[in-house]
């Protein structure tokens, strides 16, 4: 098959942020009709690639041509005007605006200089209801959860180019009129469910088959041999291979994107649950709160995994945030080793061993703009009161422990949390809160939107820290994972936890299913 | 290092902006005062155009660095005006009152008399803040406004004048040749330095600003610190309030500290603390009110015609704030920063060893 010509093509593309080379000469070429995934671990690079050609980032080196033409974009809006529409990583929308208001930011449907609401939520309706979704245009974006929301910014930038010019003259929309040529999704599936994946990828193919180029970034293997027709691999911000996915199969890719044989990962897969479980640490009776969760009855063990499973929605993490005291229960009561714990806020919980990574690392976990080193001491610092801080030497030597310990990287205590990768803040938080020593460690989602090395890495962790005796509970969206970590599994359906198993040979992710569909125990 | 990477580093540095500003303020007035930056001694004092910036400049730096703390958790205190008035009236009318003005325990029952009063505004508005969750620039608003009120019902509606000898000194006194004043704001400004670094106070105060929900999930008591940090910055105020009425001997509630709660969070944005909280520096905020006050200066030495002076000044505070964004200065400066890499180095990160799969291209 002849190649056509590349609709955009990077060559030797540098870019440094201070102490990292983030981009060390990386050539990309995309192709129009077809759906390329762009690969690698966390940090390699992709989102700075994808940021690098969308104007975000200044470029330190190379060149980039979009359809022969050699561009420099210094703004984002310059590259949305030369066809290139893009949904970054971070859904960057105003949540106490409206649906319709949050697609048309920017681009308002005006007359005579004053915005024509009741066009642009018509307009807004058709196309949400051309992309086959349903979703209420003029409710508050916060009212939808995040998938929602990251639909709605992906409907919002495919919005722009796509939309058909109406009529012509005053009312125009800057931007209306390019056709979208490019279409960049940076991780645009971390937060979807199956359905809504799949909703995702219908709207990707239809726009592939009209001439697009879509650039997809997701950590999901299956969904790029599912969707993706090539792909191009990063690690440590070099290429090391473009690929088309027929050619390549999934145990080649991930030895591609770690640079290292598959051993090492499968170790985990053999691993055997330690049996060592202790007495009861933690137990809830009647806890509950409405609207969120209906009461339950819980039991964590000394050194117990207690993994819960349950659809998005289902209820997993509003039962963590009980526990935590993140949100106050209205029914039920809490004792931790023998002793009722009022649970009115996160430090009567704290106070009593338990500890607490939110699914949403960004706005429930880092203070994106204090440093490695500041995030890590955080929780023992707040356990301290302020009038204790902890002593210079000890902090540097606990921090560089954890940091060397996890791996997190750049291993530089004074960088900015918020310009570490996916991985790593995850890490930072999981650090955080294990200079604690806690007794109960609650990780939500905590391999959500990271990369296999750092996935795998996260996993043994958990192991090893059941092992010497903490307690864990364990929300993941892929059922594998539960399976893989938990002694006991609890299966939430509808805000209800609705089963108890133990984990053992006769126990599948597909008996896990039927327990979620059927809602009951057999 | 070369000489280039050097003089970017220092350009990147948090307080270069606010410290080239200042120096060139400073330069601006030589022209017209050929003996600006000369400091004479006469009768044990020192007097000169720089002794009386920082002198003048006393109780906005006070007041700056309080408002420093609060901008830092996220909010703001618009009532530091009033709570310097409040303040002033209290004491110089509890000291009108005494027989002999110059008494050194009532000088300080007064001075006492006035602080408490102005922690009393704190903790309002405090609780205000962290307690009843009102946003601060409202909460704030109230003291702001009926604070005045209370500061004419407090003197009458008068000018209270006194005539007490230890109360002049610290706001108009000298002591080793310095006004006084300047040891009072280096006092305040040690210690607040040493109240946020030693202790984890910073720390606590950057986080609830730079993530309030974060640094509730970490089990950061955010109430407590609010409260503190507002009862901190209505003391500073406090003292500013002490400084002026005693350098006028007089307290008059309805002018004194009047829209100087503006010129502070002025001070604040300059010094590099963002209004959106997080990050701040107490050196740059004191860099920031002696820009503020220097520019005062300078209106009048340079002879700016009194109706336009705000206009002036109004004109200087944008090109400051002009020149800190860097968006502006890469659009005026153009892209100076870029520079082009031919030859790709080695990544930061060591490479892991060749994969086994062959790459091809
Ligand atoms: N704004 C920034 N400032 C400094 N370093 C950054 C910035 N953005 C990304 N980096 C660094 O660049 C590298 C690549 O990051 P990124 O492109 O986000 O990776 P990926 O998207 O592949 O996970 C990482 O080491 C990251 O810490
Ligand atoms: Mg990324």
């Amino acid at each position: 098959m002849a190649e056509p010509r590349p609709v955009l093509q990077m060559t030797g593309v540098v870019k440094e942020f201070p102490g990292v080379r983030a981009l060390s000469g990386v050539d990309f070429r995309l192709f129009p009709g077809e759906i390329h995934a762009l690969i690698g671990e966390n940090g390699a690079g992709k989102s700075t690639l994808i940021k690098v050609l969308t104007g975000v980032h200044s470029l330190d080196g190379g060149t980039i041509t979009l359809d022969g033409e050699s561009v420099e974009f210094t703004s984002p809006l310059q590259a949305q005007q030369a066809g290139i529409s893009t949904v970054y990583q971070e859904v960057n929308l105003c949540p106490n605006l409206s649906v319709a208001e949050n697609i048309f930011i920017g681009r308002e449907p005006t007359r005579g200089g004053r915005i024509q609401w009741k066009r642009m939520r018509k307009e807004a309706a058709e196309l949400v209801d051309r992309l086959g979704l349903d979703i209420d245009v003029a409710a508050p974006l916060s009212s939808y959860p995040l998938a929602v929301q990251q639909l709605v910014a992906i409907v919002r930038s495919v919005g722009t180019g796509d939309r058909e010019t109406p009529g012509s003259g005053a009312g125009q929309a800057p931007g209306s009129g390019t056709a979208t040529k490019v279409l960049v999704l940076d991780e645009p599936t971390s937060s979807l469910d199956r359905d809504e994946v799949l909703e995702l990828f219908r709207l990707m193919r239809q726009l592939r088959d009209d001439g697009v180029a879509i650039l997809f970034v997701s950590h999901f293997l299956d969904q790029i041999y599912e969707i993706c027709d090539r792909m191009t691999v990063l690690r440590n911000g070099t290429l090391v291979g473009e690929h088309l996915v027929r050619d390549l199969d999934q145990v080649g890719l991930i030895e591609l994107m770690i640079g290292k044989a598959l051993d090492q990962l499968e170790e985990l897969h053999e691993h055997q649950l330690h049996s060592d479980v202790g007495e009861t640490l933690v137990k809830a009776e009647g806890l509950g709160r409405s609207g969120k969760i209906s009461p339950f009855d819980l039991e964590i063990k000394k050194g117990e995994v207690l993994g819960l499973a349950g659809l998005l929605g289902s209820g997993r993490t509003e039962l963590a945030r009980l526990l935590f005291g993140a949100d106050h229960p209205d029914t039920g009561k809490v004792t931790i080793g023998g002793k009722q714990v009022s649970m009115s806020a996160p430090n009567d919980a704290i106070g009593a061993g338990v500890a607490f990574c939110s699914e949403n690392r960004r706005t429930e976990g880092l203070v994106p703009d204090l440093t490695v080193r500041e995030n890590i001491i955080l929780a023992l610092q707040a356990a301290r009161g302020w009038t204790r801080p902890i002593p210079a030497s000890q902090r540097d030597e606990l921090v560089a422990k954890y940091i060397k310990a996890l791996d997190i990287r750049p291993a530089n205590p004074e960088a900015r949390v918020g310009q570490l990768s996916g991985g790593n803040q995850q890490k930072v938080l999981l650090a955080r809160w294990l200079i604690t020593s806690p007794q109960l460690l609650i990780l939500d989602e905590p391999t959500r939107g990271i990369d296999i090395g750092a996935k795998t890495e996260i996993q043994r962790l958990v192991v090893s820290l059941s092992e010497d005796g903490m307690s864990v509970l364990y929300i993941a969206a892929e059922l594998e994972e539960v399976l893989r970590l938990s002694h006991t599994i609890g299966v939430l359906r509808d805000r209800k936890l609705v089963a108890r198993l133990a984990n053992g040979p006769e126990i599948t992710t597909s008996r896990i299913l039927e327990t979620i569909a059927s809602g009951e125990h057999q | 290092m070369t000489t280039t990477s050097r003089l970017r580093a220092l350009t990147r540095h948090h307080l270069f902006w606010p410290v080239a500003v200042l120096i060139g303020l400073l330069l601006v007035n030589v022209p017209f005062t050929p003996d600006f930056f000369s400091v004479k001694m006469t009768d044990g004092h020192l007097y000169g155009s720089l002794v009386s910036i920082v002198l003048f400049g006393s109780p906005l730096i006070l007041v700056a660095v309080g408002m420093t703390l609060v901008i830092a958790t996220g909010g703001i205190d618009l009532s530091v005006g009033a709570v310097v008035a409040i303040t002033g009236a209290l004491t110089c009318s509890y000291i009108s009152d005494q027989a002999d003005q110059s008494a050194l325990s009532a000088v300080f029952l007064a001075m006492g008399i006035g602080l408490v009063a102005a922690v009393v505004c704190g903790l309002w508005n405090g609780f205000l803040v962290a307690r009843m969750g009102i946003q601060p620039i409202i909460a704030t608003l109230i003291i702001m406004v009926a604070g005045r009120g209370v500061a004419q019902l407090i003197t009458d509606g008068q000018i209270i004048t006194i005539n007490s000898e230890p109360y002049k000194l610290i706001g108009g006194g000298y002591w080793l040749t310095l006004p006084f004043s300047i040891f009072v704001v280096a006092v305040v400004v040690a210690a607040t330095m040493l109240l946020t670094r030693r202790t984890a106070l910073g720390l606590l105060v950057e986080s609830v600003g730079g993530n309030a929900e974060a640094s509730r999930l970490v089990g950061i008591r955010s109430a407590r610190i609010k409260i503190m940090v507002y009862v901190f910055c209505a003391l500073c105020a406090g003292i500013a309030g002490l400084m002026i009425s005693s350098n006028t001997s007089a307290a008059d509630g309805n002018n004194a500290g009047l829209w100087i709660e503006l010129d502070a969070i002025l001070a604040v944005v300059i010094g590099g603390t963002a209004l959106t909280g997080g990050r701040f520096s107490i050196g740059g905020t004191v860099l920031g009110a002696l820009v503020i006050q220097t520019l005062t200066t300078t209106i009048y030495t340079i002879g700016v015609p009194t109706q336009t002076n705000l206009v002036f000044k109004a004109a200087v505070v944008i090109a400051v704030c002009l020149l800190q964004s860097p968006k502006f200065r890469e659009k005026v400066f153009g892209r100076k920063t870029r520079r082009k890499v031919t030859v790709p180095a080695q990544p930061v990160a060591p490479v892991e060893p060749a994969p086994k799969t062959e790459v091809s291209r």
